[in-house]
Protein backbone atom coordinates (compact mmCIF):
# COMPACT_ATOMS: atom_id res chain seq x y z
CA UNK A 1 0.00 0.00 0.00
CA UNK A 2 1.69 3.17 -1.20
CA UNK A 3 0.00 6.53 -1.50
CA UNK A 4 1.68 7.28 -4.80
CA UNK A 5 0.38 10.80 -5.28
CA UNK A 6 1.97 11.94 -2.01
CA UNK A 7 4.91 14.20 -2.79
CA UNK A 8 7.81 14.38 -0.35
CA UNK A 9 9.41 17.80 -0.09
CA UNK A 10 12.37 18.52 2.13
CA UNK A 11 12.21 21.41 4.57
CA UNK A 12 14.43 22.95 7.19
CA UNK A 13 12.06 22.39 10.09
CA UNK A 14 10.03 19.24 10.73
CA UNK A 15 6.80 20.87 11.89
CA UNK A 16 6.57 23.29 8.96
CA UNK A 17 7.55 20.47 6.66
CA UNK A 18 4.88 17.96 7.68
CA UNK A 19 2.18 20.62 7.59
CA UNK A 20 3.32 21.84 4.20
CA UNK A 21 3.56 18.30 2.77
CA UNK A 22 0.17 17.22 4.14
CA UNK A 23 -1.55 20.34 2.85
CA UNK A 24 0.08 20.01 -0.56
CA UNK A 25 -1.40 16.52 -0.76
CA UNK A 26 -4.80 18.05 -0.06
CA UNK A 27 -4.30 20.52 -2.93
CA UNK A 28 -3.23 23.52 -0.89
CA UNK A 29 0.24 24.56 -2.01
CA UNK A 30 1.95 26.40 0.81
CA UNK A 31 5.70 26.78 1.14
CA UNK A 32 7.57 26.16 4.39
CA UNK A 33 8.17 29.89 5.04
CA UNK A 34 4.45 30.65 4.60
CA UNK A 35 3.50 27.90 7.05
CA UNK A 36 6.09 29.21 9.50
CA UNK A 37 4.99 32.84 9.18
CA UNK A 38 1.25 32.27 9.30
CA UNK A 39 1.80 29.94 12.25
CA UNK A 40 3.86 32.66 14.02
CA UNK A 41 6.81 30.31 14.45
CA UNK A 42 9.49 32.88 15.21
CA UNK A 43 10.25 33.57 18.85
CA UNK A 44 13.00 33.79 21.42
CA UNK A 45 13.06 32.54 24.96
CA UNK A 46 15.75 32.13 27.56
CA UNK A 47 14.76 30.59 30.89
CA UNK A 48 17.90 29.89 32.91
CA UNK A 49 15.92 28.59 35.91
CA UNK A 50 14.61 25.77 33.71
CA UNK A 51 17.29 23.22 32.87
CA UNK A 52 17.19 20.68 30.04
CA UNK A 53 19.99 18.12 30.29
CA UNK A 54 21.71 20.50 32.67
CA UNK A 55 21.60 23.37 30.19
CA UNK A 56 19.45 26.53 30.52
CA UNK A 57 16.29 26.20 28.40
CA UNK A 58 16.59 28.40 25.36
CA UNK A 59 14.66 28.48 22.12
CA UNK A 60 14.48 30.49 18.92
CA UNK A 61 10.92 29.50 18.12
CA UNK A 62 7.57 28.92 19.77
CA UNK A 63 6.63 25.66 21.47
CA UNK A 64 6.33 22.47 19.39
CA UNK A 65 2.85 22.02 17.96
CA UNK A 66 1.97 25.72 18.10
CA UNK A 67 2.90 26.53 14.50
CA UNK A 68 0.61 23.75 13.38
CA UNK A 69 -2.25 24.82 15.67
CA UNK A 70 -2.08 28.48 14.75
CA UNK A 71 -1.70 28.13 11.01
CA UNK A 72 -4.50 25.59 10.61
CA UNK A 73 -6.80 27.77 12.67
CA UNK A 74 -5.94 30.89 10.66
CA UNK A 75 -6.73 29.15 7.38
CA UNK A 76 -9.83 27.35 8.69
CA UNK A 77 -8.27 23.95 8.09
CA UNK A 78 -9.86 21.13 10.06
CA UNK A 79 -7.52 18.50 11.44
CA UNK A 80 -8.30 15.16 12.97
CA UNK A 81 -5.78 14.52 15.71
CA UNK A 82 -5.73 11.73 18.28
CA UNK A 83 -3.57 10.08 20.91
CA UNK A 84 -3.70 6.50 22.16
CA UNK A 85 -3.14 4.60 25.36
CA UNK A 86 -2.85 1.29 23.55
CA UNK A 87 0.16 0.82 21.27
CA UNK A 88 -1.36 -1.82 19.03
CA UNK A 89 -4.50 0.21 18.57
CA UNK A 90 -2.39 3.19 17.55
CA UNK A 91 -0.70 1.11 14.85
CA UNK A 92 -4.00 -0.42 13.70
CA UNK A 93 -5.51 3.03 13.40
CA UNK A 94 -2.54 4.14 11.30
CA UNK A 95 -3.00 1.14 8.97
CA UNK A 96 -6.69 1.89 8.60
CA UNK A 97 -6.00 5.52 7.67
CA UNK A 98 -3.34 4.46 5.14
CA UNK A 99 -5.81 2.01 3.61
CA UNK A 100 -8.13 4.92 3.04
CA UNK A 101 -5.34 6.55 1.02
CA UNK A 102 -4.46 9.21 3.57
CA UNK A 103 -0.88 10.24 4.39
CA UNK A 104 -0.64 10.61 8.17
CA UNK A 105 1.36 13.07 10.25
CA UNK A 106 2.65 11.86 13.58
CA UNK A 107 4.83 12.72 16.52
CA UNK A 108 7.89 10.63 17.27
CA UNK A 109 11.02 10.59 19.38
CA UNK A 110 14.20 11.30 17.44
CA UNK A 111 16.04 8.87 19.75
CA UNK A 112 14.09 5.92 18.37
CA UNK A 113 14.35 6.67 14.64
CA UNK A 114 17.14 4.36 13.44
CA UNK A 115 17.28 5.94 9.98
CA UNK A 116 18.59 9.22 11.41
CA UNK A 117 22.35 9.74 11.90
CA UNK A 118 23.43 8.66 15.36
CA UNK A 119 24.92 12.02 16.32
CA UNK A 120 21.49 13.68 16.13
CA UNK A 121 19.51 11.09 18.05
CA UNK A 122 18.69 12.69 21.39
CA UNK A 123 15.58 12.24 23.50
CA UNK A 124 13.48 14.81 21.67
CA UNK A 125 9.85 13.78 21.60
CA UNK A 126 8.31 16.31 19.24
CA UNK A 127 9.68 15.24 15.88
CA UNK A 128 7.04 15.32 13.14
CA UNK A 129 7.05 12.85 10.27
CA UNK A 130 4.56 11.73 7.64
CA UNK A 131 3.86 8.04 6.97
CA UNK A 132 2.55 7.52 3.45
CA UNK A 133 2.50 3.78 2.89
CA UNK A 134 3.44 0.29 3.97
CA UNK A 135 5.57 -2.14 2.01
CA UNK A 136 6.85 -5.59 3.03
CA UNK A 137 5.93 -4.87 6.63
CA UNK A 138 7.87 -1.59 6.71
CA UNK A 139 6.33 1.86 6.80
CA UNK A 140 7.29 4.47 4.22
CA UNK A 141 8.37 7.61 5.98
CA UNK A 142 8.56 11.14 4.66
CA UNK A 143 10.81 12.79 7.25
CA UNK A 144 10.80 16.47 6.28
CA UNK A 145 14.39 17.12 7.33
CA UNK A 146 15.66 14.47 4.88
CA UNK A 147 16.02 14.91 1.13
CA UNK A 148 14.45 11.54 0.31
CA UNK A 149 11.74 9.32 1.82
CA UNK A 150 12.90 6.37 3.91
CA UNK A 151 11.51 3.28 5.71
CA UNK A 152 10.98 2.15 9.27
CA UNK A 153 9.93 -1.18 10.79
CA UNK A 154 6.68 -1.72 12.67
CA UNK A 155 8.49 -2.20 16.01
CA UNK A 156 10.73 0.84 15.60
CA UNK A 157 7.86 3.13 14.60
CA UNK A 158 5.78 1.91 17.54
CA UNK A 159 8.68 2.55 19.88
CA UNK A 160 9.22 6.06 18.49
CA UNK A 161 5.51 6.89 18.78
CA UNK A 162 5.37 5.78 22.39
CA UNK A 163 8.54 7.31 23.79
CA UNK A 164 8.33 8.48 27.39
CA UNK A 165 9.75 11.55 29.07
CA UNK A 166 9.19 15.25 28.41
CA UNK A 167 6.12 15.80 26.20
CA UNK A 168 5.49 12.11 25.43
CA UNK A 169 3.89 11.76 21.96
CA UNK A 170 1.40 9.10 23.16
CA UNK A 171 1.07 7.79 19.64
CA UNK A 172 -0.30 11.09 18.37
CA UNK A 173 -1.33 11.04 14.72
CA UNK A 174 -3.08 13.70 12.66
CA UNK A 175 -4.38 14.42 9.19
CA UNK A 176 -6.41 17.18 7.54
CA UNK A 177 -10.10 16.43 7.01
CA UNK A 178 -11.13 19.77 5.54
CA UNK A 179 -8.81 21.99 3.54
CA UNK A 180 -10.59 24.98 2.02
CA UNK A 181 -8.75 27.00 -0.63
CA UNK A 182 -8.27 30.46 0.85
CA UNK A 183 -9.30 33.48 -1.18
CA UNK A 184 -6.69 36.18 -1.69
CA UNK A 185 -8.34 38.21 1.04
CA UNK A 186 -8.36 35.31 3.49
CA UNK A 187 -4.71 34.67 2.75
CA UNK A 188 -3.86 38.30 3.44
CA UNK A 189 -5.72 38.22 6.73
CA UNK A 190 -3.99 35.00 7.77
CA UNK A 191 -0.58 36.49 6.99
CA UNK A 192 -1.35 39.61 9.01
CA UNK A 193 -2.63 37.58 11.94
CA UNK A 194 0.52 35.47 11.91
CA UNK A 195 2.71 38.52 11.66
CA UNK A 196 0.93 40.51 14.36
CA UNK A 197 1.26 37.66 16.82
CA UNK A 198 4.99 37.42 16.12
CA UNK A 199 5.60 41.15 16.48
CA UNK A 200 3.69 41.31 19.75
CA UNK A 201 5.46 38.16 21.05
CA UNK A 202 8.82 39.66 20.23
CA UNK A 203 8.14 43.20 21.42
CA UNK A 204 5.64 43.23 24.23
CA UNK A 205 5.54 40.17 26.51
CA UNK A 206 6.19 41.87 29.85
CA UNK A 207 8.47 39.14 31.21
CA UNK A 208 12.24 39.37 30.75
CA UNK A 209 12.62 35.82 29.40
CA UNK A 210 10.72 36.19 26.15
CA UNK A 211 11.06 38.01 22.84
CA UNK A 212 13.71 40.69 22.52
CA UNK A 213 13.75 41.11 26.29
CA UNK A 214 14.85 37.50 26.37
CA UNK A 215 17.71 38.18 23.95
CA UNK A 216 18.88 41.10 26.07
CA UNK A 217 18.50 39.05 29.23
CA UNK A 218 20.65 36.30 27.71
CA UNK A 219 23.24 38.92 26.73
CA UNK A 220 23.34 40.18 30.31
CA UNK A 221 23.83 36.71 31.74
CA UNK A 222 26.26 35.55 29.06
CA UNK A 223 28.52 38.54 29.64
CA UNK A 224 29.81 36.97 32.86
CA UNK A 225 29.37 33.25 32.16
CA UNK A 226 33.10 32.52 32.18
CA UNK A 227 33.58 34.40 35.47
CA UNK A 228 30.55 32.85 37.18
CA UNK A 229 30.64 29.30 35.81
CA UNK A 230 34.26 28.73 34.93
CA UNK A 231 35.64 28.23 31.42
CA UNK A 232 34.41 24.67 30.96
CA UNK A 233 30.77 25.10 31.97
CA UNK A 234 30.59 28.46 30.18
CA UNK A 235 31.82 26.69 27.04
CA UNK A 236 29.08 24.08 27.38
CA UNK A 237 26.45 26.79 27.79
CA UNK A 238 27.73 28.49 24.63
CA UNK A 239 27.65 25.17 22.78
CA UNK A 240 24.05 24.68 23.82
CA UNK A 241 23.20 28.14 22.50
CA UNK A 242 24.85 27.36 19.15
CA UNK A 243 22.99 24.08 18.83
CA UNK A 244 19.58 25.58 19.51
CA UNK A 245 20.35 28.31 17.00
CA UNK A 246 21.96 26.41 14.16
CA UNK A 247 21.27 22.69 14.31
CA UNK A 248 19.02 20.76 11.91
CA UNK A 249 15.60 22.32 11.70
CA UNK A 250 16.45 25.98 12.07
CA UNK A 251 17.22 26.81 8.43
CA UNK A 252 20.12 28.89 9.78
CA UNK A 253 20.41 31.77 12.28
CA UNK A 254 17.74 30.45 14.62
CA UNK A 255 14.85 30.53 12.11
CA UNK A 256 15.61 34.17 11.22
CA UNK A 257 16.29 33.29 7.57
CA UNK A 258 13.06 31.28 7.24
CA UNK A 259 11.24 34.27 8.65
CA UNK A 260 12.96 36.59 6.17
CA UNK A 261 11.90 34.20 3.37
CA UNK A 262 8.34 34.41 4.70
CA UNK A 263 8.45 38.21 4.51
CA UNK A 264 9.53 38.00 0.86
CA UNK A 265 6.64 35.70 0.02
CA UNK A 266 4.30 37.93 2.00
CA UNK A 267 5.50 40.86 -0.08
CA UNK A 268 4.27 39.18 -3.26
CA UNK A 269 0.88 38.42 -1.74
CA UNK A 270 0.35 41.70 0.13
CA UNK A 271 1.98 43.82 -2.60
CA UNK A 272 3.63 46.18 -0.16
CA UNK A 273 7.33 46.90 -0.54
CA UNK A 274 7.70 47.30 3.18
CA UNK A 275 7.74 43.51 3.52
CA UNK A 276 10.78 43.22 1.25
CA UNK A 277 12.52 45.96 3.20
CA UNK A 278 11.79 44.19 6.47
CA UNK A 279 13.01 40.95 4.95
CA UNK A 280 16.33 42.49 3.97
CA UNK A 281 16.78 43.90 7.46
CA UNK A 282 15.92 40.57 9.04
CA UNK A 283 18.57 38.95 6.84
CA UNK A 284 21.13 41.37 8.24
CA UNK A 285 20.04 40.49 11.80
CA UNK A 286 20.31 36.79 10.88
CA UNK A 287 23.84 37.28 9.58
CA UNK A 288 24.71 38.89 12.89
CA UNK A 289 23.30 35.86 14.76
CA UNK A 290 25.50 33.67 12.62
CA UNK A 291 28.51 35.79 13.49
CA UNK A 292 27.67 35.14 17.14
CA UNK A 293 27.60 31.38 16.51
CA UNK A 294 30.82 31.53 14.51
CA UNK A 295 32.76 33.30 17.25
CA UNK A 296 31.10 31.31 20.04
CA UNK A 297 32.18 28.13 18.23
CA UNK A 298 35.79 29.28 18.38
CA UNK A 299 35.47 29.83 22.13
CA UNK A 300 33.98 26.32 22.54
CA UNK A 301 36.85 24.82 20.63
CA UNK A 302 39.38 26.68 22.72
CA UNK A 303 40.66 28.38 19.58
CA UNK A 304 39.53 31.87 20.47
CA UNK A 305 42.07 34.59 20.16
CA UNK A 306 42.18 36.98 23.08
CA UNK A 307 39.87 39.48 21.40
CA UNK A 308 36.89 37.07 21.39
CA UNK A 309 35.56 37.52 24.89
CA UNK A 310 32.23 36.86 26.58
CA UNK A 311 31.46 40.60 26.76
CA UNK A 312 32.08 40.81 23.00
CA UNK A 313 29.63 37.94 22.37
CA UNK A 314 27.10 39.66 24.63
CA UNK A 315 27.47 42.87 22.63
CA UNK A 316 26.71 41.01 19.41
CA UNK A 317 23.52 39.66 20.98
CA UNK A 318 22.49 43.17 22.01
CA UNK A 319 23.07 44.28 18.45
CA UNK A 320 20.89 41.40 17.17
CA UNK A 321 18.13 42.54 19.51
CA UNK A 322 18.43 46.16 18.34
CA UNK A 323 18.34 45.15 14.69
CA UNK A 324 15.31 42.91 15.19
CA UNK A 325 13.53 45.57 17.20
CA UNK A 326 13.67 47.90 14.22
CA UNK A 327 12.21 45.21 11.95
CA UNK A 328 9.38 44.33 14.31
CA UNK A 329 8.49 47.97 14.96
CA UNK A 330 8.30 48.51 11.22
CA UNK A 331 6.08 45.44 10.81
CA UNK A 332 3.88 46.43 13.71
CA UNK A 333 2.67 49.52 11.88
CA UNK A 334 1.58 47.60 8.80
CA UNK A 335 -2.04 47.33 7.82
CA UNK A 336 -3.51 44.65 5.62
CA UNK B 1 23.45 34.78 4.03
CA UNK B 2 24.03 34.28 0.32
CA UNK B 3 23.80 30.98 -1.46
CA UNK B 4 27.54 30.73 -2.01
CA UNK B 5 28.16 31.38 1.69
CA UNK B 6 26.13 28.37 2.87
CA UNK B 7 28.79 26.39 4.72
CA UNK B 8 29.76 22.87 3.68
CA UNK B 9 31.91 21.74 6.59
CA UNK B 10 31.44 18.00 6.46
CA UNK B 11 32.57 16.07 9.52
CA UNK B 12 30.45 13.06 8.67
CA UNK B 13 28.00 13.77 11.49
CA UNK B 14 25.18 13.18 9.00
CA UNK B 15 26.89 9.90 7.99
CA UNK B 16 26.29 10.80 4.35
CA UNK B 17 22.63 9.95 4.88
CA UNK B 18 21.26 13.28 3.72
CA UNK B 19 21.94 17.00 3.50
CA UNK B 20 20.04 19.57 5.54
CA UNK B 21 18.21 22.64 4.27
CA UNK B 22 19.40 26.18 4.89
CA UNK B 23 17.67 29.28 3.60
CA UNK B 24 19.88 31.70 1.68
CA UNK B 25 19.67 34.41 -0.97
CA UNK B 26 20.25 33.67 -4.64
CA UNK B 27 21.80 36.09 -7.15
CA UNK B 28 18.52 38.00 -7.48
CA UNK B 29 18.15 38.43 -3.74
CA UNK B 30 15.40 35.80 -3.52
CA UNK B 31 15.38 33.27 -0.70
CA UNK B 32 15.93 29.69 -1.83
CA UNK B 33 16.54 26.36 -0.10
CA UNK B 34 20.19 25.36 -0.22
CA UNK B 35 21.57 21.97 0.88
CA UNK B 36 24.31 21.91 3.49
CA UNK B 37 26.42 19.13 5.01
CA UNK B 38 27.21 21.07 8.16
CA UNK B 39 28.87 24.12 9.64
CA UNK B 40 31.96 24.24 11.80
CA UNK B 41 30.41 25.87 14.93
CA UNK B 42 27.43 23.47 14.74
CA UNK B 43 29.79 20.50 14.49
CA UNK B 44 31.89 21.76 17.39
CA UNK B 45 28.83 22.24 19.61
CA UNK B 46 27.39 18.85 18.73
CA UNK B 47 30.65 17.02 19.35
CA UNK B 48 31.02 18.86 22.63
CA UNK B 49 27.58 17.61 23.73
CA UNK B 50 28.62 14.03 22.87
CA UNK B 51 31.85 14.38 24.81
CA UNK B 52 29.82 15.17 27.91
CA UNK B 53 27.62 12.12 27.33
CA UNK B 54 30.60 9.86 26.65
CA UNK B 55 32.32 11.05 29.81
CA UNK B 56 29.23 10.16 31.82
CA UNK B 57 29.05 6.71 30.23
CA UNK B 58 32.73 6.05 30.90
CA UNK B 59 32.33 7.24 34.48
CA UNK B 60 29.36 4.92 34.98
CA UNK B 61 31.35 2.02 33.52
CA UNK B 62 34.11 2.59 36.02
CA UNK B 63 31.70 2.76 38.93
CA UNK B 64 30.09 -0.50 37.82
CA UNK B 65 33.46 -2.23 37.56
CA UNK B 66 34.49 -1.03 41.01
CA UNK B 67 31.29 -2.51 42.40
CA UNK B 68 29.91 0.84 43.49
CA UNK B 69 26.74 0.60 41.38
CA UNK B 70 24.93 -2.09 39.40
CA UNK B 71 25.20 -2.61 35.63
CA UNK B 72 21.93 -0.74 35.29
CA UNK B 73 23.77 2.56 35.91
CA UNK B 74 25.88 2.02 32.80
CA UNK B 75 22.94 1.30 30.52
CA UNK B 76 20.99 4.26 31.84
CA UNK B 77 23.85 6.59 30.90
CA UNK B 78 24.49 4.78 27.63
CA UNK B 79 20.86 5.46 26.67
CA UNK B 80 21.06 9.08 27.87
CA UNK B 81 18.32 8.40 30.39
CA UNK B 82 17.93 9.06 34.09
CA UNK B 83 16.18 7.15 36.87
CA UNK B 84 12.92 8.94 36.17
CA UNK B 85 12.86 8.17 32.42
CA UNK B 86 13.80 4.50 32.69
CA UNK B 87 11.27 4.27 35.53
CA UNK B 88 8.57 5.61 33.19
CA UNK B 89 9.38 2.87 30.68
CA UNK B 90 9.42 0.18 33.36
CA UNK B 91 6.36 1.40 35.23
CA UNK B 92 8.52 1.95 38.34
CA UNK B 93 9.08 4.99 40.49
CA UNK B 94 12.54 6.51 40.26
CA UNK B 95 13.07 5.38 43.85
CA UNK B 96 12.60 1.79 42.85
CA UNK B 97 15.08 2.25 40.01
CA UNK B 98 17.52 3.73 42.51
CA UNK B 99 17.20 0.56 44.60
CA UNK B 100 18.10 -1.45 41.53
CA UNK B 101 21.26 0.60 41.16
CA UNK B 102 22.49 -1.14 44.29
CA UNK B 103 24.60 -4.10 43.05
CA UNK B 104 23.27 -6.35 45.83
CA UNK B 105 19.63 -5.64 45.01
CA UNK B 106 20.29 -5.91 41.27
CA UNK B 107 21.54 -9.47 41.73
CA UNK B 108 18.24 -10.50 43.27
CA UNK B 109 16.08 -9.18 40.41
CA UNK B 110 13.81 -11.71 38.73
CA UNK B 111 14.38 -12.82 35.16
CA UNK B 112 11.20 -11.00 34.14
CA UNK B 113 12.37 -7.65 35.44
CA UNK B 114 15.80 -8.08 33.85
CA UNK B 115 14.16 -9.01 30.59
CA UNK B 116 12.02 -5.91 30.67
CA UNK B 117 15.03 -3.67 31.35
CA UNK B 118 16.88 -5.35 28.48
CA UNK B 119 13.94 -4.77 26.15
CA UNK B 120 13.82 -1.06 26.96
CA UNK B 121 17.55 -0.79 26.24
CA UNK B 122 17.19 -2.98 23.14
CA UNK B 123 19.84 -5.42 24.35
CA UNK B 124 19.92 -9.01 25.66
CA UNK B 125 19.74 -9.94 29.34
CA UNK B 126 23.28 -11.20 29.02
CA UNK B 127 24.50 -7.81 27.77
CA UNK B 128 22.60 -6.12 30.58
CA UNK B 129 24.27 -8.14 33.31
CA UNK B 130 27.80 -8.40 31.87
CA UNK B 131 29.44 -5.12 31.05
CA UNK B 132 33.14 -4.52 31.02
Amino acid sequence: MIISNYKHQQSAHCENGTVSNLLNFHKLELSEPLVFGIGSGLFFSYMPFLKLNGMPATSYRILPGEIFQRMTKRLNIKIKSETFSDKKKAMDELDRALDKGLPIGMLTSVFYLPYLPKAFRFHFNAHNIVVFGKQNGNYLVSDPVMDNPTEISYEDLMRARFAKGVMPPKGRMYYPIEVPTPTEKEMKIAIMKGLNKTTSDMLTIPVPFFGLWGVRFLAKRLRTWDKKLGEKQAGLYLGNQIRMQEEIGTGGAGFRFIFAAFLQEANDIMRQDLFNEASAEMTIAGDRWREFAYLAGKVCKGRATSDITYPLLADILLDCADKEEKVFKKLKNLKA
Amino acid sequence: MEKEQVPQDDENLLEGKFTVVKYALDKNGKYVKVPSVGWEPENVALKQAWEVINEKVEDARKRVLSGEVSQLAYWIEKNMMDEKLIGDYMGFSKWKVKEHLNPQTFKTLSEDVLKKYAEVFKISVEELTKIA
